[in-house]
């Protein structure tokens, strides 16, 4: 098993490939997954899953002391014709399908939310304008859910913004019919002191096409869990994050894709900038491939750029394999800094400093922004990292 | 005509919790159109008077004067020198993972001109600019110095020569571990711009091989952090048949 570390700047590390009979990525949980909030101790900060976060920082959310207020997050849908948006009760037999909690705080929004959100495109729909879902935080505390479904062949975008400022802790479920095409953008644009703390299941169905982008810029603690599992062979898997994490702020994804089915495929590539004292991102990338997943092809990369001293990353990738008729394996992390040297050069031929650091960092995310593929977002994407650099280079 | 003037130059480097004086009383002026070459042993502080003109953040400048055109040196910051016509070829240059040749030069070229250059002359320019050094096309849409060999890291070096146009350059062991096809291609890039007439030349270098191909108009013995001697190209010629052995041994005088 790999030892989670924290990996000095300017080195590379591999990460752990294991080959396990029983998979430890499920056995290091603290308690096995459970809808039920009761049936995960409060985590005490040293558990495996908890380790990196600050507990004092997620406002109760973790021991059962927040509690929703009316005035937690107003969520705004725009979706085009065709498609079915509804508030349903905790009753309704669609929630919860894509996954199930797999920490206490997961847990404890399936226990504490009143409503549940269910978007659902029909089959062989094929949106051509993008569906999106503005969460504003209005102060207060909310726990949520939300269903995203696309019947068999339906296509469809979807973009989350989260803005304003609240304490939220949600599940999100996304479940792709046979065939189907989903991408979806999730952008954490909150204010300075939001918590977010978020599982996003993914059931990928036969040949279906999940592709998630992850863009995490604000709040004072953000923890995502993205997590993949597919419901038939030939399923596809993208995932991308990029985050920005300045001063104070701790930002965590950790992800899962549990290739539980022969013959899908996955890609993870997260990337992240830090700069400020205290930035502190954290990266947990784990990969299994289960036994029965022969023809598995699958690669992970996780690579941060430390802008400034005083900022902290941890990045662990993590891949088990459990049988070796697959395609292909591989995983990468690197931290690198933008250093003295750097910046020198570029200053040396005419660049003053802060437009050095902005090539830099323009340059370190292009890249991973033009795999996005929705052009007005990409588009979008680029303002916002402009917006970052000039409100803090 | 463009004048850097180095006076009494005095810099020191902070090493092991010790300040140690690397270069003890520089004195040189390098005018538009001249070339000047700089020859020495290892260590005698060659590369610290590069760095120390450019403005590295490593050294510190005790004492002297360094202008360019009247212009104080010592008070511009990094990019301000460069602007203001200064340009280091490095020995050593690094990586800049996730810029690109293209953009990186375009932005260069956009800081020192004052202004963005006209996208298709700009083109045309690099373009062309490429060809002479004889690197592939490709070489743009890589990352700056990621991956480069040695000879590719000096070429883009004096590609950048080319197109920034400055009016003091300063080559630091530019020749150094390159073969003798990379080191033509590159000398004559830099007789290239020589020839213009409009830019002063510091070559600064271990071997008398390059001034094989860059003929300078006067050649200076640098030892323990100091111009020793100075003369014409066949002091270059002394040095070749003799080396350094005479200036090493303690108390080198002129």
């Amino acid at each position: 098993m790999a030892e989670a570390q924290n990996i000095p700047v300017g080195s590379t590390t591999a990460g752990s490939i294991a080959v396990a009979a029983e998979s430890t990525v499920a056995t290091r949980m603290s308690a096995p997954p459970s809808f039920d909030v009761a049936d995960f101790p409060v985590p005490h900060g040293r558990e495996e899953e908890w380790r990196f976060t600050p507990l004092e920082r997620l406002r109760g959310l973790h021991d059962g002391t927040a509690v929703a207020t009316g005035d937690g997050v107003k969520v705004d849908v725009q979706a085009p014709e065709g498609v079915t948006v509804e508030a349903v009760g905790r009753d309704d037999a669609r929630l919860g399908k894509a996954g199930t909690p797999v920490d206490r705080i997961a847990a404890q929004a399936y226990s504490a939310f009143e409503k549940a959100g269910v978007i659902t495109v029909p089959k062989e729909t094929v949106l051509t304008e993008p569906i999106r879902i503005a969460v504003h935080g209005e102060g207060g505390t909310a726990f949520a859910h939300q269903v995203i479904e696309l019947g068999a062949f339906a296509e469809a975008v979807v973009v989350i913004d989260h803005t304003g400022d609240a304490v939220l802790a949600v599940n999100v479920d996304y479940v792709l019919g046979d065939g189907a095409k989903l991408t979806v953008v999730s952008v954490q644009d909150w204010d300075d002191k939001a918590v977010h703390v978020a599982q996003h299941n993914a059931l990928v169905g036969r040949d279906a096409s999940f592709k998630s982008v992850v863009v995490t810029f604000g709040g004072d603690l953000v923890r995502l869990h993205p997590r993949v599992t597919y419901a038939g062979t030939g399923g596809e898997a993208e995932l991308f994050g990029l985050y920005f994490t300045d001063a104070g702020q701790h930002q965590e994804h950790r992800l899962l894709v549990d290739h539980n089915t022969p013959h899908c495929k996955s890609n993870v590539v997260y990337k992240g900038a830090l700069q400020g004292d205290d930035a502190h991102a954290v990266w947990i990338g784990d990969v299994l491939i289960e036994a029965k997943a022969e023809g598995t092809d699958t690669y992970e990369m996780n690579r941060n750029l430390v802008l400034t001293d005083g900022a902290r990353v941890d990045s662990v990738p993590n891949l088990e394999i459990e049988t070796g008729e697959i395609v292909g394996a591989g995983h990468a992390s690197a931290t690198g800094r933008f250093d003295d040297e750097q910046l020198f050069y570029l200053m040396a031929r005419g660049i003053p400093a802060d437009e050095a650091r902005r090539l830099v960092v323009r340059g370190f995310f292009a890249e991973l922004v033009q795999q996005i593929g929705v052009e007005d977002i990409e588009a979008r994407l680029l303002e916002k990292i402009e917006a970052e650099l000039e409100a803090t280079v | 005509m463009a004048t850097l003037e180095i006076r009494d130059l005095h810099v020191t480097v902070e090493a092991d919790n010790a300040t140690k004086e690397i270069l003890k009383g520089v004195d040189l002026t390098v005018k538009q159109g001249e070339t000047h070459a700089i020859m020495g042993p290892n260590g005698s502080g060659k590369s610290t008077l590069a760095y120390s003109l450019a403005g590295h953040p490593k050294y510190t400048i005790t004492g002297g004067t360094v202008t360019l055109d009247g212009e104080d040196v010592l008070e511009m910051s990094v990019d301000e020198r460069a602007r203001a016509g200064l340009f280091l070829a490095m020995q050593y240059p690094v990586e800049v993972p996730g810029v690109s040749v293209s953009n990186f030069l375009r932005t260069s070229a956009t800081a020192i001109r004052g202004e963005a250059p006209k996208l298709r002359t700009w083109v045309k320019e690099v373009k062309g600019a490429m060809e002479r050094l004889n690197m592939d096309p490709s070489f743009a849409e890589r990352n700056v110095n990621e991956g480069f060999s040695g000879g590719e890291k000096k070429r883009h070096e004096i590609l950048q020569l080319e197109l920034l146009k400055p009016k003091v350059a300063i080559l630091d062991e530019t020749d150094s571990g390159l073969d003798v096809d990379a080191l033509r291609i590159v000398s004559e890039g830099v007789n290239r711009v020589r020839e213009t007439g409009e830019v002063g030349t510091l070559l600064i270098t271990h071997y008398t091989r390059i001034l094989r191909y860059i003929k300078p108009d006067h050649v200076h013995v640098f030892a323990a952090g100091k111009i020793v001697e100075s003369g014409g190209p066949e002091l270059a010629d002394k040095l070749e048949a003799e080396g350094y052995e005479a200036y090493t041994k303690g108390g080198a005088s002129a």
